[in-house]
């Protein structure tokens, strides 16, 4: 038995590079599967759009705010419920319905389709939701997380040169 | 030893992929189907002309589940279309139905009569009742729910382009969600359910 397991970790130690060689192809292809067909998981699912306070008071003063785009991209399973949120002091008439103030709205989408909503808010009086499939197993699964890696390294960096940038 | 090693490796890969391939559980989150409203406030009220004869107010269904929409008798497409599932939804409710009432406020008094939206009404589902009234009692109802009438054309053949959601009251008489153009009667079997408990 002792025997057994010396003979096996000399040839361990023989063909240590092969191993490492091995292991670090199983870490990449490992990475890849995983990348490729794990679940996405998403802390919250809310695409949230906010009506400021003071918003009503600005726009009686003739300013002209947009809150809303004239056209909302959602996909399902990551960004798959509309909330919006009314932090004004008087209801506001904010994509398909009237909100009060203090009120949230949050709109789920099961469906991958294009919504149309009849929208005050909006000059052409319409507000278009198009709700995506959710990135299906495989490349394009693969392509959506190294998308989101390089978002998220990208943003890392620009954050990192502005400190810098503050700093000197 | 060469076919050893790849046995190791074949066995290893296997062992890592059934690791890492996910059984992709669908995201089963809690609530309706409907947009929600947080926190939910009363419904607005309002007295108008009914379809039954009476005046229609949302106070005298306390108890009920409402399913508030608007339109137009002459609609083409979304109202007979909404009707319909409301009135599959109620089918489909079974006996809970008793529990569940459907007002059907018109954008149009030109044309919508109480004596039309009754006649028009029963041909999807007997219970449901319709609202009508002046044009700015109409009006005020629509403000205070948001919701919008626009008329398109004239003569005897225009339309009405209306908001074509549908709020869902709880027995409270709150306003609790909305329910865009779309879903089928399960959706709305589900919610009620879900408002019912």
């Amino acid at each position: 038995m002792r025997a057994g397991l010396g003979k096996f970790l000399q040839s361990v130690a023989d063909n240590k590079w092969h191993w490492l060689a091995a292991l670090v192809l199983f870490a990449v292809i490992g990475g890849f599967g995983w990348a490729a067909l794990a679940p996405i998981k998403v802390a919250s699912h809310d695409q949230l759009f906010t009506i400021p306070h003071g918003t009503w008071a600005r726009r009686m003063a003739g300013e002209k705010i947009e809150i809303l785009p004239h056209t909302i991209r959602l996909t399902l399973g990551l960004n798959d419920v509309l909330l919006l949120k009314n932090a004004d002091a008087v209801p506001h008439v904010f994509g398909p319905t009237l909100i009060m103030p203090g009120q949230s709205f949050s709109l789920p989408f099961a469906q991958a389709s294009t919504y149309s909503f009849m929208c005050t808010a909006h000059a052409n009086g319409q507000l278009n939701v198009i709700v995506d499939p959710a990135p299906a197993p495989g490349p394009e699964r693969l392509r959506w997380r190294l998308a989101e890696l390089t978002d998220t390294v990208w943003g890392l960096t620009r954050a990192e040169w502005h400190s810098h940038r503050g700093a000197s | 030893m060469r076919l050893i090693r790849s046995h190791r490796f074949a066995a290893l890969l296997l062992s890592l992929l059934a690791v890492m391939t996910p059984a992709a559980l669908a995201d089963a989150r809690p609530g309706l189907k409907a947009g929600m409203f947080n926190p939910a406030y009363m419904a607005p009220d309002f007295s108008l002309p009914g379809s039954g004869g009476s005046d229609v107010t949302l106070a005298h269904y306390r108890g009920k589940i409402v399913l508030l929409t608007f339109g137009f008798t002459n609609c083409a497409a979304v109202c007979p279309t909404t009707l319909a599932t409301l009135a599959q939804a109620r089918h489909g409710l079974g006996k809970a139905a008793d529990a569940v009432q459907v007002v059907y406020v018109t954008v149009d008094p030109a044309r919508d009569s109480a004596a039309r939206m009754r006649e028009y009404l029963a041909a999807f589902d007997p219970t449901f009742v319709g609202a009508t009234g002046s044009e700015s009692a109409l009006a005020s109802v629509r403000q205070k729910y948001g919701v919008t009438a626009v008329k398109h054309g004239s003569g005897r053949d225009y339309v009405m382009a209306h908001t074509s959601s549908i709020f869902l009251i709880d027995r409270a008489g709150k306003l609790r969600a909305l329910m865009p153009f779309g879903h089928d009667a399960a959706d709305f079997v589900h919610d009620i359910r879900l408002l019912a408990q």
